[in-house]
């Protein structure tokens, strides 16, 4: 019962889940202030049940620390628009970077960080994907002329890259 | 710490075969998490550092669904903290390759430890759950199949990360190349008991809910083969050993483990912070 489709919601409820998403649009992530919960792709449902709404969110990474940080934060933002919320965890489909939306992309570039590409990782075949010939654009300056220093970087869902134009280091958001 | 899990309870009675499934692979995780994480801040360089702290991260985060899930399943009101702080090493269900410490098995515990024995190791650890999370996706078990679903994504990161640093160390200095097989050699027979399946597995099996660990070796051979081949490293040749950590009893390194993990949990239980 997504509100996309809301079809089954009542008239009444409507305006209210609708309130919801443009509050949620202005929470940010807490690791990637530059980006929005909902831009992330990780607020799946935004419903209505007996005690106020019931907002769905996947987590990036499993283990990801600002996964509850960012529950709090959208409790907190719907709590001051007036609105009770409880947030659910579900894992299932599991998020993917697919699901960060046009805009998100383009301020993740702005704030320097390269955006996910979307052919980059085959997860299936494991480490033999294509990916390991895979060379992201440097957000500063554009350039395709890059290289990869660390797989991993400052947090789960980053991976550290070099511009050999530019020499500029920069933030790669790891396909997932 | 426990998030407000979409829990999927049961309709009918859970075996016990069943959960202790899920501790096995929960506990897999756990304590690799554990043992990675004892890199943080002596990493060989900076980069290995960061990103040895992120597998070890996600490898708790899988540790947290599992043990989260097979709380639940019980039914006797264990959470993930319950189960991960407050049960003796003979409750532990990680397989011992899991637990050996990251100085080798021949130098023991609180010696120096040897970066080519940990990536080995993730090497042979993460084509495994490679094969374990393809299979697992179509369990019956629906929460069981979300996980591995989820898992799988970064599994598939941790693999190329050991891949890497293997085809580097087997295929680098002469120093290097050595201590790279000789790390293999000590942990290839660590790996048989994944492969060894038992009264657990069968009963999983049959429901559909997990898998025979034998069916899981052709495929793993085979991506282990393939690094090796590009590593010049030698497949060492097949040992009859048989660890047992997976039916709970473990290595000698084990306690040394869950001391370090679980003090803190133990002397102020209930603590919040």
């Amino acid at each position: 019962m997504s509100v996309v489709a809301g079809a089954d919601l009542d008239a009444e409820l409507r305006p209210m889940v609708a309130h919801a998403w443009q509050v949620l649009a202005g929470v940010s992530d807490p690791e990637i202030p530059v980006i929005s919960v909902v831009d992330l792709g990780i607020v799946r449902s935004i419903t209505t049940a007996a005690h106020g709404l019931e907002v769905r969110v996947t987590p990036t990474y499993a283990g990801c620390p600002a996964t509850h940080v960012i529950e709090a934060d959208i409790i907190a933002a719907l709590a001051a628009a007036g609105l009770a919320a409880r947030v659910v965890t579900t894992l299932s489909p599991a998020w993917s970077t697919d699901w960060i939306s046009v805009h998100g992309r383009a301020r993740l570039k702005e704030y320097g960080i390269a955006p996910p590409g979307q052919d980059a990782v085959d997860a299936d075949s494991g480490c033999r994907s294509q990916s390991l010939q895979f060379y992201p654009a440097c957000p500063q300056c554009n350039s395709k002329n890059t290289e990869r220093l660390s797989q991993f970087g400052s947090t789960p869902c980053k991976s550290l890259y070099r511009c050999l134009a530019c020499r500029e280091p920069f933030d790669y958001f790891k396909p997932l | 710490m426990v998030a407000a899990m979409a829990t999927r309870v049961a309709t009918k009675t859970t075996s016990p075969e069943h959960i202790d499934y899920l501790l096995r692979l929960g506990d897999s995780s756990l304590v690799l998490g554990q043992r990675l994480a004892e890199w943080t801040g002596h990493g060989p360089v900076l980069e290995e550092d960061i990103a040895m702290a992120n597998i070890a991260l996600d490898f708790i985060g899988q540790a947290r669904l599992l043990l989260t899930h097979a709380g639940n399943l019980e039914g006797k009101g264990r959470n993930e903290d319950a189960l991960a702080y407050f049960r003796d090493a003979r409750a532990f269900r990680n397989v011992t390759l899991c637990e050996l410490p990251n100085s080798g098995i021949a130098k023991g515990h609180g010696q120096s430890a040897d970066y080519a024995f940990t990536v080995v190791r993730n090497l042979l650890f993460c084509a495994w759950q490679t094969q374990l999370w393809a299979a697992l996706a179509q369990s019956a078990d629906a929460e069981l199949a979300a996980i591995a679903a989820k898992s799988a994504k970064e599994t598939a990161y941790h693999l190329r990360h050991a891949s890497d640093w293997t085809i580097r160390f087997g295929d680098g200095t002469p120093a290097s190349h050595e201590r790279a097989q000789a790390a293999l050699d000590q942990l290839m027979p660590y790996t048989n008991e994944l492969f060894a399946t038992d009264a657990v597995e069968e009963v999983v099996a049959a429901a559909g809910i997990g898998v025979r660990g034998a069916e899981l070796h052709a495929g793993w051979k085979s991506l282990v083969q393939a690094i090796l081949d590009e590593s010049a490293l030698k497949m060492p040749v097949a040992s009859a050993f048989q660890s047992t950590g997976k039916s709970g009893i473990h290595s000698e390194h084990m306690d040394y483990l869950l001391i370090e993990m679980q003090s803190v949990a133990r002397q102020h239980p209930g603590a919040q912070w």
